[in-house]
């Protein structure tokens, strides 16, 4: 640690002392995410780091798009939200209309949604790690920007490309499935499922499960390989203390579907635990603060200073007591005991975890494959109409919580979302403001360098609000300002990835 | 039997001119015959390059910011280029990728981009939009009338 590097900068650098007197920075938005964010950093005439924010649109446009629909519509409207992960969506609407319609789920229906859930966990683990951070990771952070992509990947690691792609295309199929269609699915309804799977489709699926979860396996040495090369590196960047907030099972196992919240202090004593999903609010409140559209989340007991807490993989795998499935618990027992459990609390660590939990999916949907009550025909089950519902998930970037009131004319009336990049919305301000600490601080600005904030960006995958994919938009610009607002330099990456200073 | 041409539409429906590419693609597909498949996803993926295998032609149609109204089209080649983002992954780069993962003769592929201007949640077609929807659909359809059709009378 430079200790006078440190001298120079503000101890949390969440807001700069004096800031009209310091250039800034801006990353708009951040590459290989879902939607757009912004970096912003404040540097004065020494390139010294005075502030560093992370500024997300958040969608809440969709809580005012989704009132008035009948309630039975929000299963499959939200899944419009996001192109990456629409069935975390579709799950957690269904399971907030659950509450609504009064439902106990039938095994059948029960069993199905967690096979979809399972599919969404493994193609969304592997488009991560495969194709949105194995460019840096094998690459370097600072390496060419011409390799940092998938093509790059792919013609280096051909093999891991090819796995990568395959086992995301296998994820695909499970949602189809089970979800009915490729997209806009409709397979899970307000108190069970439309569908069940077929022996056909089981058998289908059934043949490739193997070589999924022989892949999933292996994609965890990559990444030990990684941490074991540079531990040093790995175990610092961009890493920090947080609590953290995840579901567990009744018994402590790992559950993505259908769990109690349990929260972790940064000393690793339990702050609550096996709490009811329903009545969330009791536990966590969100802060607002006028630089940031997106809201901050924080444990209600802790206050808001004090009680912003970290969700996801990491968190998760980290948290639980044991994970069900064999070959992904002992793979959780080597990431906690490696290096004295370095790894466990490094952020980058959040790709180890992702790993191992992409390798408890595929062994869940083995698993649930060869359960006969994905053939029953009892799937829906109804009971007494509430006015309120609250569906909580762990989606793959973290808890998600949707929660409902819906009138006596079946409407939505309110609505209020809280996704995974929300809960980690102050982790990963604190992450970068690490990163720029440790990277950025007293050197010049070069891509390599904005690239390390990006990759600590990355490692909580934020899925941002959900911008549209139309051809033609403009990833990356940085823009180098003078005390006077002034532009000085301008570094700009086109839509091809293709950089240039344009000072 | 894989229909041997291919119409992938990217887009939101949900999101204004996002809807697109979508959207062509319904007016498409009501009069497509057995030899057109038409498939639509929020993004184009990479396992969307398995969709490629077995296609003679291949069109990608998405909304553009970029392009001159009303549309443009053009054929479209593999290109390592560098695209960042998985979630925006260009159709060139998505050839590219087919071409790793599979080593395989690619199918002849275009893009045709339709010029959007509005992409919020909520938000509709904007009027100029529903102009260049109107246009890039009559030539679509042409375009298939002129490609397809002849080749497949040619096939049998």
């Amino acid at each position: 640690m430079d200790c006078v590097l440190w001298g120079y900068m503000t101890d949390k650098l969440e807001t700069a002392v004096s800031p009209e007197k310091l250039r800034r920075v801006a990353i708009d938005p951040v590459t290989r995410v879902e939607g757009h964010g912004k970096v912003t950093l404040l540097l004065d005439e020494n390139d010294r780091v005075h502030q560093v924010r992370l500024h997300i649109v958040e969608f809440r446009g969709f809580e005012k798009f989704i009132q008035g629909r009948p309630f039975w519509e929000a299963a499959v409207m939200v899944q419009r939200l996001c192109g990456i992960c629409p069935v975390s969506h579709h799950l957690a609407a269904s399971k907030a209309m659950d509450m609504v319609v009064g439902a106990t789920l039938t095994p059948t229906a029960e069993k199905v949604r967690r096979l979809m859930h399972y599919g969404q966990i493994l193609q969304s683990h592997a488009l991560h790690f495969f194709h949105l951070c194995s460019p840096d990771l094998l690459f370097g952070f600072g390496s060419d920007v011409a390799k940092r992509n998938i093509v790059g990947i792919a013609a280096a690691y051909p093999e891991i490309a090819k796995q990568g792609v395959l086992l995301r295309k296998f994820g695909q199929e499970v949602i189809r499935i089970t979800a009915g269609k490729r997209i806009h699915g409709t397979g899970s309804i307000p108190g069970g499922v439309n569908k069940n799977v077929s022996i056909e489709e089981r058998d289908y699926l059934l043949q490739d499960v193997d070589q999924m979860v022989a892949w999933s396996e292996a994609a965890i040495g990559i990444v030990r390989n990684l941490f074991e090369q540079d531990l040093a590196m790995y175990s610092s960047f961009g890493s920090f203390d947080a609590h953290t907030l995840n579901t567990v099972r009744a018994d402590g196992a790992l559950e993505l579907y259908d769990g109690g919240l349990r929260a972790r202090a940064m000393d690793g004593s339990t702050i609550f635990d096996h709490f009811d999903t329903s009545h969330y609010w009791d536990e966590i409140l969100e802060d607002v603060k006028p630089w940031s559209y997106m809201k901050f989340p924080f444990l209600r007991r802790l206050g808001p200073e004090q009680g912003w807490y970290r969700v996801g993989p990491l968190s998760r795998v980290t948290q639980c007591d044991f994970i069900s499935t064999p070959l992904a618990e002992a793979q959780r027992k080597q990431f906690m005991a490696f290096e004295n459990g370095k790894a466990a609390k490094a952020t980058l660590g959040f790709h180890w975890a992702r790993m191992i939990e992409m390798l408890h999916a595929a062994e869940l949907i083995r698993e649930i494959l060869h359960d006969p009550d994905l053939q029953g025909t009892d799937l829906v089950n109804i009971g007494e109409r509430q006015e309120r519902g609250v569906g909580v998930i762990e989606a793959p970037r973290g808890t998600l919580i949707h929660h409902y009131r819906v009138d006596e004319n079946d409407q939505i009336v309110r609505c209020n979302l809280i996704v995974s990049t929300t809960h980690n919305n102050q982790a990963m301000n604190e992450s970068i403001r690490q990163v720029a600490r440790q990277y950025i601080d007293g050197k010049k600005l070069t891509e390599g360098l904005l690239n390390h904030i990006e990759v600590a960006i990355r490692a909580f995958d934020p899925c941002l609000s959900c911008a549209t994919h139309a051809l033609g938009k403009m990833p990356l610009e940085v823009e180098l300002l003078d005390a006077e607002g002034i532009r000085v330099d301008m570094l700009s990456r086109s839509s091809e990835g293709v950089c240039e200073s344009l000072a | 039997m894989v229909a041997p041409v291919l119409i992938f539409a990217v887009g939101n429906e949900s999101r204004g001119d996002d809807a697109l590419g979508p959207l062509l693609l319904r007016r498409i597909q009501e009069q497509a015959s057995d030899s057109v498949e038409c498939i639509e996803d929020f993004q184009l993926q990479v396992e969307h390059s398995a969709d490629l295998i077995g296609r003679r032609q291949v069109v990608f149609v998405d909304a553009d910011v970029s392009c001159e109204s009303p549309f443009h089209f053009s054929e479209l080649e593999a290109a390592h280029d560098h695209s960042y983002s998985s979630h925006a992954q260009s159709p060139a780069a998505l050839l590219h990728t087919f071409k790793q993962v599979y080593e395989d003769m690619l199918p002849q592929c275009y893009v045709l981009g339709i010029r959007g201007y509005g992409f919020e949640l909520g938000e509709g077609l904007s009027p100029e939009a529903a102009d260049n929807l109107e246009q890039a659909t009559a030539f679509l359809q042409s375009w298939l009338a002129r490609s397809v059709e002849p080749a497949q009378a040619h096939h049998a």
